[in-house]
């Protein structure tokens, strides 16, 4: 993987994650976010603790759903198509969708429903685009297994396979304002050719500038 | 942890029927200390069978409380930091005033003359219960199955002065399912000829009626797969019958000791009446004025208060944007698993206290 040290001023890092970090720059305090997909809820009782957000969140997983709400998360078991309906226009700063878009069954819907109740949305998804899937497609001849990819065709979660400039041109279509975009291979920043050299992207979107 | 029943009489409630019982006594235990702020103090609410002796061992009696396992030192209510309370429903046959009191206008037993009584008065009553106490608002309200109901009529009537909201296995009205089965309840008890239209107290008491209704509660609680495992189609050898109707036939009888067949009649009819969302447009327009925590729980195999109808409490508090945790626990015990499945509650519940003791505060 990267080569990068902990003395790199490039990695980031929050729990482990790479996207964490940057959703934890960009998230301002006392804002309130819905992390959609939230887990075992580490982000929100981060964001809880150290921004003093408003921390909500939905999980489909009732393990993790109990693990949450056990740490002090309001999290709701359900699912994210769904739940989204419910919820008034803005009625959150952030909405946050973490590695989850390319599991989603409706994923347009689901983005224009977190700019409809989030004033903004942070996405973050992994990069079909990256030189080691391709690689792995070319040399190979089979559905590209990866670090980032690692499940059999059979049994992944995956079902759409885009990439960085895939999103950028929904976006462009969709009319949305990309007010930041990151892109990270490991915790280290890619500031060049993000499609080819970025396993992961980060993007916080608005509906109008 | 030994406890003790306590009484406290009020001059009058008004009843949502209209009439005014004068006066109404309550029976209520408390566990933990009240804070110096009077903010750590938290309302249980019992189901429809229990009673003001929720957790402990009672001094007379020397048995444990309906939800000893859960409130306790250390427990998901834990006693060192809260303060809590639980008391008689109104209707009750545990102390607190019922259809088995005198009626000091008579000097005669209420009987069926005791007026009909709602899910709203009982709460009322508790409201009364807690101001006496000298808690203006409490940092939490919780309960199970019909003590759910009573969590949900608190957050609706008295947002201000409830801090969060813990309903679990509950619904916001009966549907027509839970209505028949309290209807069977209260046909097999009514055709006891012992019940003598009500009039039975210092007499023979209407036994099997009363029994029977509880046999067909008990079935409601369980699920297929727990009756399956517990019974299957096991015999008692001694007695020539299957082991679920050994089973049943004990719990009715032993439930004629502990509850009075009137009381079984008004308060299932008070659960069968209420409906959260009666006279409004919405449920969502109920909570209005809510600022009020939710933790809402259901569980998996509860077909008697299935997952839906807490969803669609969850659902209603969504639409605006209110703060609501909810979760369908996994459990193979059907209705009874808010009585049963300990662990996962006590975690949730805790790290919920927790959250919400932080944001009251902060304030």
């Amino acid at each position: 993987m990267t080569a990068a040290s902990n003395n790199d001023p490039f990695v980031r890092d929050l729990l482990g994650r790479g996207d964490y970090a940057i959703f934890s720059e960009i998230v301002a305090p006392q804002t309130c976010v819905l992390d959609l997909g939230c887990g075992d809820g580490e982000l929100l009782r981060w964001l809880a603790d150290n921004k003093d957000v408003d921390a909500r969140g939905v999980e489909m997983d009732g393990a993790k759903v109990q693990k949450a709400i056990a740490k002090g998360v309001s999290c709701y078991q359900g699912d994210i198509e769904e739940c989204l309906a419910d919820y008034p226009d803005h009625a959150f700063d952030y909405v946050i969708l973490s590695q989850t878009l390319q599991e989603i069954r409706q994923p347009l819907q689901v983005l224009n429903d977190m700019l409809r109740v989030g004033r903004r949305a942070l996405v973050a998804f992994p990069n079909f685009g990256h030189w080691r899937v391709r690689l792995a497609h070319l040399f190979t001849g089979r559905a590209p297994k990866t670090t980032r990819f690692p499940h059999d065709w059979f049994d992944s979660p995956n079902i759409h396979f885009f990439t960085i400039d895939d999103f950028e041109i929904l976006a462009a279509r969709e009319e949305w304002y990309i007010e930041k975009r990151v892109f990270l291979d490991g915790n280290r920043e890619v500031k060049m050719m993000p499609n080819l050299l970025a396993e992961t992207a980060v993007y916080l979107v608005r509906r109008n500038r | 942890m030994v406890v003790s029943t306590q009484s406290k009489r009020f001059a009058s409630l008004e009843l949502d029927c209209g009439v005014t019982l004068a006066p109404v006594d309550v029976a209520y235990q408390t566990y933990g200390t009240l804070n110096a702020d009077r903010s750590n103090a938290i309302l249980i609410m019992h189901a429809f069978s229990g009673d003001a002796h929720a957790a402990g061992v009672d001094e007379q009696t020397q048995q444990k409380g309906w939800w000893d396992s859960m409130i306790g030192p250390g427990r998901g209510f834990d006693t060192d930091q809260y303060f809590v309370i639980c008391s008689n429903v109104l209707g009750g046959c545990r102390g607190t005033t019922g259809p088995g009191s005198i009626n000091p206008a008579t000097g005669e037993i209420f009987a069926m003359t005791f007026p009909v009584i709602t899910i709203g008065d009982m709460v009322r009553l508790q409201a009364k219960l807690i101001e006496s106490l000298g808690i203006e608002k409490l940092l939490s309200v919780a309960g199970g199955s019909m003590g759910g109901m009573q969590v949900l009529e608190w957050a609706a009537r008295y947002p201000d002065r409830v801090a969060s909201a813990i309903p679990i296995a509950t619904t916001p009205r009966h549907s027509a399912q839970q209505i028949a089965f309290n209807e069977v309840g209260r046909q097999a008890i009514m055709a006891d000829p012992d019940w003598s239209d009500g009039n039975y107290y210092g007499g023979k008491l209407p036994g099997r009626g009363l029994a029977v209704a509880r046999m067909v509660g008990h079935i409601t609680y369980m699920s297929d797969e727990s009756m399956r495992q517990k019974f299957g189609r096991r015999q008692r050898e001694d007695q020539g019958i299957f082991e679920v109707e050994s089973y049943l036939r004990y719990r009715g009888s032993q439930f004629v000791d502990r509850f009075d067949a009137n009381s079984y009649l008004y308060i299932t009819k008070a659960m069968d009446l209420f409906d959260l969302a009666a006279g409004q447009q919405s449920l969502t327009a109920v909570l209005e004025r809510s600022k009020t925590k939710f933790l809402v729980i259901s569980f998996t195999s509860d077909w008697l208060y299935p997952s839906y109808q807490s969803q669609e409490v969850v659902s209603a508090l969504r639409r605006r944007n209110q703060d609501v945790a909810y979760i369908e626990l996994t459990s193979k015990y059907g209705h009874d698993a808010f009585l049963v499945e300990v662990e996962e509650q006590s975690e949730i519940v805790k790290g919920f206290l927790v959250r919400v003791t932080k944001g009251v505060n902060r304030r």
